[in-house]
């Protein structure tokens, strides 16, 4: 900000209209360069300890038991073109947080922006740019893995046509059988139903992509194949991929930055390669252990 | 591709899932069709001990009931149904407007509840002489479509309450239709019913929409006769729809509040 700030004292002490134009441009395309920006989010849900009884919970007011603080003034800058990895231990706020960018969930402090718009004023044309693979596949189990990529095909605005030459293509890629295309989801391997969730994820352009563990479940090759594919759409499509995962050596071998999370804070956020630098470890696991996993008596 | 094209296509997709779901779920739409055809024949059957006029006057109950109730069914079990399937996230992040979005399950359920009621018809005609000479088709065809309205805006308001509470939510509802049954008039004048329930029964638009469909299909009343009522449907109808998709709106914010749009919990 201040850096701006300087350029543009400097530029109007030359007084050429060229040059504050430049100038301009320059910090209109700084902030384009920007994928997702958080400014202090953070998100509280309300737990009910009732025990499996089914107390309360219907009434707004009714069964708020405890306030649990799944995402806490966290601040993230993601560049464009970046693929960026988010690792944390289990219920540390990663599926929240994708879920605050995907204007699912409403933050209920601090601000985000994707691509310089904001997520809940401007979610119509954030909701354009995104797209997101849940851990569990999102479809219709009674329905064929062709209509519901062609529903998917039908909400993005993709003609339908298109729609199937894509799906193939990338599905083909993961050495998907041809002929399970128009079986029933319930009819696939959960693996197999993880490739078509991402295949539906791709086949919109998005030009920000949450994927939240989209390998977990995968066997060793097919999970090679995403990796790989995730990899070539940022060469060739300009797309920004953010990434949740348990698997620290993908997180190594395809995230140019990771951040650790726990408990809703980042604990640390570099390359991966700094990172174990960091704290002189071997692999991403070494600095996964040593920042997370506190004991309970520790906090 | 024009934003008013796109949200028409989006549209047009809910329609046709809709569609390939009756279609793949074939054996439950059997079930419920042959649940609903014997349904509506032992209540005729009742009426013939009584006259012809009373068989009619049944049907028409059981068959407007059972459209009408498709209409709300199928629009304020859209929410619990998406939950159901874990498509629910997918669905209300997807670029389109929340409009669009109900306005394809509205389209789908009239769709759907008028081939519902026409195999009705046809089921029930075979079982019956039902003598029509007297009936006014197009004031019946009108009453129709502007109780539709009321019956969506009801189903948008319920199609809520499963965005607020996952699993009461969807009890809420039946319980709601139940009870509409009960004080609607669908199979007796409603002047039977207990006088502190009475009141019940004239803020329910079905009393309405069957008190008029049956003066037009078995009195043969015109339209002039029947102003009144219609004007009370057609009012209702007019503030519910936009009522429905207002509280929609609020209510999804305080879902997005409160994580409710997950899968479970
Ligand atoms: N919709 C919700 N309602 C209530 N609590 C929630 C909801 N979603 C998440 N939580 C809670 O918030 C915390 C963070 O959950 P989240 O799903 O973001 O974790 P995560 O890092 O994705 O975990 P995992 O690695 O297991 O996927 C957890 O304690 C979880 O129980
Ligand atoms: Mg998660």
């Amino acid at each position: 900000m201040t850096g701006e700030k300087t350029n543009l004292a400097v530029g109007a002490s030359e007084p050429t209209a060229f040059l504050l134009l430049g100038v301009f441009k320059l910090r209109e395309k700084k902030g384009m360069d920007l994928a997702i920006k958080c400014k202090g989010i953070t998100k509280f849900f309300y737990e009910t300890n009732s025990g499996g009884k089914s107390k309360g919970g219907f009434l707004p007011w009714s069964g708020r038991n405890s306030k649990l603080t799944a995402v806490d003034s966290l601040n993230l800058e993601v560049n464009r073109g970046e693929i960026f990895g988010i690792v944390g231990p289990n219920g540390s706020g990663k599926s929240t947080l994708v879920r605050l960018i995907s204007t699912l969930l409403l933050p209920d402090r601090g601000q985000i922006e994707v691509f310089g718009l904001d997520v809940v004023k401007q979610k119509s044309q954030v909701r354009k740019l995104i797209n997101r693979v849940s851990v569990d596949a999102a479809f219709f189990k009674k329905l064929s893995c062709w209509e519901n990529l062609s529903y998917a095909a039908r909400l993005y605005g993709v003609p339908i046509k298109e729609a199937k030459r894509r799906a193939t293509e990338i599905l083909q890629r993961f050495g998907f059988q041809e002929g399970k295309i128009t079986q029933p989801m319930e009819n696939l391997s959960r693996g197999m139903q993880q490739m078509v969730a991402i295949a539906r994820a791709f086949f919109t352009s998005p030009v920000l992509l949450l994927l939240d563990e989209p390998t977990t479940g995968l066997d060793p090759k097919s999970k090679r194949e995403v990796q790989e594919f995730i990899l070539r759409v940022r060469e060739s499509h300009d797309s920004t991929v953010l990434l949740t995962t348990h698997d620290m050596d993908e997180a190594e071998k395809i995230c140019d930055r990771v951040a650790i999370i726990d408990r809703g804070r980042i604990v640390a956020l570099d390359t991966p390669k700094n990172l174990k630098f960091m704290v002189k470890g071997e692999s991403l696991e070494d600095v996964f252990m040593e920042l997370t996993g506190k004991s309970w008596e520790e906090d | 591709m024009s934003p008013l094209a796109s949200e028409l296509k989006a549209c047009y997709g809910f329609v046709e899932r809709n569609f390939n779901l009756v279609r793949r779920y074939l054996g439950w739409e059997i079930v419920f069709l042959v649940y609903n055809i014997v349904n509506a024949l032992t209540i005729g059957f009742i009426g013939v001990t009584q006259g012809k006029e009373k068989v009619l006057y049944l049907v028409v109950g059981a068959m407007l009931w059972g459209f009408l109730s498709i209409l709300f069914h199928e629009v304020s079990e859209s929410v619990s149904w998406e939950r159901w399937e874990g498509t629910i996230e997918y669905t209300f992040m997807a670029p389109v407007h929340r409009f669009t979005h109900l306005g394809g399950m509205c389209i789908y359920a009239i769709i759907y509840g008028i081939i519902r009621t026409v195999v009705l018809l046809l089921a029930v005609a075979l079982f019956f002489n039902l003598s029509l000479q007297n009936a006014n088709f197009p004031a019946a065809l009108i009453i129709l479509v502007v109780s539709s309205l009321s019956f969506i805006g009801l189903g948008l308001m319920a199609a809520i309450l499963p965005l607020m509470s996952p699993e009461k939510g969807s009890q809420a509802t039946h319980i709601f239709q139940a009870v509409l049954l009960l004080i609607s008039g669908v199979y007796y004048e409603i002047s039977v019913l207990p006088k502190w329930i009475r009141p019940l029964s004239a803020i329910s638009p079905a009393t309405y929409t069957l008190r008029a469909m049956r003066a037009a299909l078995l009195e043969g009343k015109p339209l002039g006769q029947m102003k009144g009522t219609l004007l009370v449907l057609l009012v209702v109808g007019l503030m519910l729809i936009p009522l429905g998709l207002l509280v929609f709106h609020l209510a999804e914010i305080y879902a997005k509040r409160r994580g409710k749009l997950k899968r479970s919990g």
